[in-house]
């Protein structure tokens, strides 16, 4: 049945009509707005896929003028970094050497201790404990680099060479130990985060059957946050490859082709650090070739960050 | 309560048990005998305190802090009192063993599951191993269908077949008494038919003690019943009288649906 | 009660699953201590570490050292300038970081539609997380610096920490925003909100104490890095200020800052860190304990942050 109008029922539907217009206009408006805000957001959140491009283009147009004049089979096997002799050569694996012994004996510190004190504090310590550890951990992660190349060069290298005289002033140990003591809550963090990820069906699983503490946390919590742990480690060779400023005070940075940490040694990092403090003209060789180390440091760090990101992805998954 | 006048067995008797979960009194003066290859059930509505009882069999409330016991669990044939502070709560699990609500298999494969037991008890004949576990998995009935793939991942399995894994690795250690917390609310109709088949030929080989709220699957399954209700033990029976003729109003109303 | 032993006596011995025990329980005790030597070796690094800064560098701390430029004579050298130009990059890389960190963060979290586009940024935000901070110096040499022709200026340091930083105040924001109940936004849009009301109301202040949190942490990053900064050319011996911000004579505000040449104080501790005369090594220690207590004390208040706020919010 269709409805009767109520008399003086013209202007009313005028009025509403005028209304209805009125209110159609705003939420045009209003929806226009909304757009607009939502694509500033958008340009916000897509300023990072800007930033990579940015890295990518200037790491490479760099190193594309330097392969011009750089062969790249000799950039790979030339066992000789001397840029900026007369007779220059450009071997990246003595800056690699550099890279991955110091790389080397920090790992061999932070990824024991990193995983015992992850475990222990996951599986092991008190609650209290653990509230005040944390935060200590990421105060030691926090303190700034150059603070510890200074305690690496100025306190640890000093103790070092009480126990064996010949360590020369700058070596890749000392650097190398205090890297993997920066790199501890790195690694600790990550792995404790997948243990707790863990559900306690599982360790009561454990405990039900008569296991101890121990037991349980090395043969089924360990095991199960396996994939987060490696990503952990992962995480904590990246950091450790690009480090720079504990390595550009303590290592000395002077590149030199060894795998003997009791040598001082120029990584790809502080290469870097040494040529900007320098006066390289625009444009020069020697300035391209920051850009081709550069390439090669992110080239590395990008396969680790890669792998660990798909480890992490895995552990979340399982639970 | 009396108990049955046949001289059955007693494999172990609560006595005056109290438990509190820091100030909250969850169990209040328990006693029941727990007869030796026997399955008895313990049922009752949700917040009743069945699973909490059935929790201090294997002093799993000692994981959590603030958790208090009074009274005895006596195990028979040695009278020790599993509730006593000198007995060690993992001595009391490698002889009581218990499969959880939801199944929960470790990261491994399944041999490595149903030996977990084993090794943790310091087992390392290899030989010896191999045998507990064929005899476990064939205890739970899954012997014939994953012995060719032992070293697969336990979680691959569907989820009645991994309830009946946690069954096989709780059985590979030969416990003295079995412990069921809702052992099929987590599975479908079929799976818990085949557990329940399982749980009814266990018991000639071992003292079960299960929790339900499922009252059907307790008069099926159960030789004795409990009927707890807010912390209390109701009443406590051979099963075919408290659900054919309870002595108590309060089960009489449980069982008919009155209410819970 | 017909209470009747079993038959048969059981095949475990007790004793000797008492002994066994005894023997596993000792390896807890072990795997204790362990954690514990663990816990203690970075207790004693930190230690060491700032103890040393302390007792080398406290001594050189007075007024002269904060308000003197450096000098060929190490008695006379000092922060000014440093600590002005650290100052002055801190606040561009704010201005920077957490508008574009926060709104991307609030994108992310109430925007953004479950396609590849997202997964694209998502992925580009991780990755960032992880490329070494040298890399960033190398980027902004090669388009801050020159290709869009900042120079070796402020303005082009607090860019590139901002960058730099841009990681962390996304993913705090993100986590900040993630704890917010979906019932609050539930009730926003039943009365009748728009999205970006509902952000602006709702979202974002609820959310600000723990974008806060990860503002501070950043910032705290961004105060002691010194690779990006190197690399940009910021210069190791700069003995002037910035041009001031604010003027006498109109328009009272000053840009000039923004691409002057600087210090920082991570570049100062640095360039005195590789003199070898000891009492230049003294200024360094003192360089830096003033940074690690600056550090200490904006992660030290981050920290405190977050527990507040896990005890002051209970949705």
């Amino acid at each position: 049945m269709s409805a009767v109008a109520p008399s003086g029922s013209a202007s009313t539907t005028v009025m509403a009509q005028g209304l209805t217009s009125a209110r159609l206009a705003q939420r045009r408006s209003r929806i226009w707005r909304e757009k607009l805000i939502e694509f500033v957001l958008f340009a916000a959140a897509s300023v990072s896929v800007f930033v990579t491009i940015g890295i990518v283009y200037v790491l490479v147009s760099e190193s594309v003028q330097f392969f011009r004049h750089v062969p790249i089979w000799d950039f790979l096997t030339d066992t000789q970094w001397t840029p900026l002799f007369d007779d220059a050569h450009f071997g990246i694996m003595v800056l690699l050497s550099g890279t991955i012994t110091s790389s080397l004996v920090a790992l061999s510190v932070a990824i024991p201790l990193g995983t015992i004190i992850a475990i222990y504090l996951s599986e092991f310590a008190p609650f209290k404990l653990r509230e005040v550890a944390k935060p200590f951990l990421e105060l030691l992660g926090g303190v700034p680099t150059i603070v510890y190349g200074y305690f690496a060069l100025l306190f640890v290298t000093p103790i070092l060479q009480a126990i064996y005289p010949e360590l020369p002033g700058f070596n890749l140990l000392s650097a190398g130990l205090v890297m993997g003591i920066m790199i501890i809550p790195y690694v600790s963090s990550i792995s404790e985060d997948a243990m707790r990820a863990v559900p306690m069906s599982l360790r009561e699983g454990s405990y039900a059957m008569g296991a101890t503490r121990y037991q349980t946390a090395v043969k089924v919590v360990v095991p199960a946050a396996i994939s987060g742990i490696a990503s952990a480690y992962i995480l904590g060779i990246s950091r450790a490859v690009g480090e720079t400023m504990i390595l550009a005070v303590a290592a000395g940075m002077q590149p030199s082709l060894t795998f003997n940490p009791l040598e001082p040694a120029a990584t790809i990092t502080a290469y870097i650090v040494q040529v900007a403090l320098g006066d390289l003209p625009h444009g020069s060789v020697g300035y391209q070739t920051i850009f081709a180390a550069g390439l090669t440091l992110m080239l590395l760090t990008l396969v680790f960050n890669i792998l660990g990101h798909a480890l992490r992805k895995r552990f979340r998954e399982v639970y | 309560m009396t108990a049955p006048e046949t001289a059955v067995a007693v494999k172990a008797e609560v006595r005056n048990l109290s438990f509190y979960y820091s100030d909250f009194h969850a169990l209040k003066t328990l006693n029941m005998p727990v007869h030796d290859k026997k399955v008895t059930a313990l049922i009752g509505p949700s917040g009743c305190g069945k699973s909490t009882f059935l929790r201090c069999f294997n002093r799993m409330h000692d994981l959590y802090p603030g958790n208090r016991y009074e009274g005895d669990i006596r195990l028979y044939p040695d009278d020790t009192n599993l509730l006593s502070k000198e007995v060690d709560p993992i001595e009391v699990r490698m002889r009581i063993s218990m499969v959880f609500q939801k199944p929960n298999p470790f990261p491994k494969s399944l041999y490595e599951n149903v030996a977990y037991g084993l090794r943790v008890r310091g087992e390392r004949n290899k030989r010896m191993i191999e045998e507990k576990v064929e005899q476990a998995l064939r205890g739970a009935a899954l012997w014939d269908e994953v012995k060719d793939r032992l070293d697969d991942l336990a979680f691959n399995l569907s989820g009645g077949q991994q309830q009946r894994l946690c069954i096989a690795r709780a059985l590979a250690t030969d416990p003295e008494i079995l412990l069921f917390d809702e052992p099929t609310s987590a599975l479908d109709p079929i799976a818990t038919a085949s557990i329940e088949e399982l749980i009814t030929d266990l018991k000639h080989k071992v003292t079960i003690l299960i929790v339900t709220h499922n009252m059907q699957q307790a008069a099926r399954v159960s030789d004795y019943t409990a009927y707890m209700y807010l912390g209390e033990l109701i009443e406590f029976d051979v099963t075919d009288t408290i659900f054919i003729k309870p002595k108590k109003k309060q089960t009489e109303d449980y069982i008919t649906g009155r209410f819970g | 009660m017909a209470a009747v032993a079993p038959p048969v006596s059981h095949s475990h011995d007790i004793s000797v699953i008492r002994e066994l025990i005894a023997k596993h329980k000792r390896w807890d005790f072990i795997f204790g201590l362990i954690g514990l030597l663990a816990l203690m070796i970075g207790v004693l690094t930190f230690t060491a570490l700032f103890v040393d800064m302390a007792i080398k560098g406290v001594p050189r701390l007075d007024l002269e050292f904060f308000t003197s430029f450096p000098s060929r004579r190490a008695s006379q050298a000092g922060i000014l300038s440093a600590w002005v130009g650290s100052t002055l990059v801190m606040m561009v890389t704010a201005f920077f970081a957490v508008p574009l960190g926060v709104a991307a963060g609030v994108y992310l979290e109430e925007y953004a539609p479950k396609n590849w586009v997202t997964d694209v940024i998502e992925i580009n935000i991780t990755n960032l997380a992880g490329v070494p901070s040298i890399v960033y110096g190398l980027l902004a040499l090669g388009l801050f610096v020159y290709q869009f022709g900042f120079g070796q200026s402020i303005l082009s340091a607090g860019l590139t920490l901002a960058l730099l930083i841009l990681p962390v105040v996304i993913v705090a924001t993100r986590e900040a925003i993630r704890g917010i109940p979906q019932a609050i936004r539930e009730g926003s849009y039943a009365l009748g909100a728009t999205q970006w009301q509902t952000v602006q109301h709702h979202i974002i202040p609820y959310s600000s104490a723990g974008i806060l949190t990860g503002v501070i942490i950043g910032m705290a990053r961004a105060i002691g890095e010194t690779a990006p900064i190197i690399t940009i050319g910021a210069l190791t011996f700069i003995a002037f200020l910035p041009a001031s911000p604010v003027q006498a004579a109109p328009p009272f505000v000053s840009f000039e800052w923004l691409l002057s040449p600087f210090t920082v104080m991570p570049i100062q501790m640095f360039n005195w860190t590789s003199r070898p005369e000891a009492a230049f090594l003294v200024n360094a220690a003192a360089a830096g304990f003033v940074l690690v207590l600056m550090t200490l004390a904006m992660n030290g208040l981050a920290i405190w942050l977050r527990y507040r706020l896990r005890k002051k919010i209970k949705w």
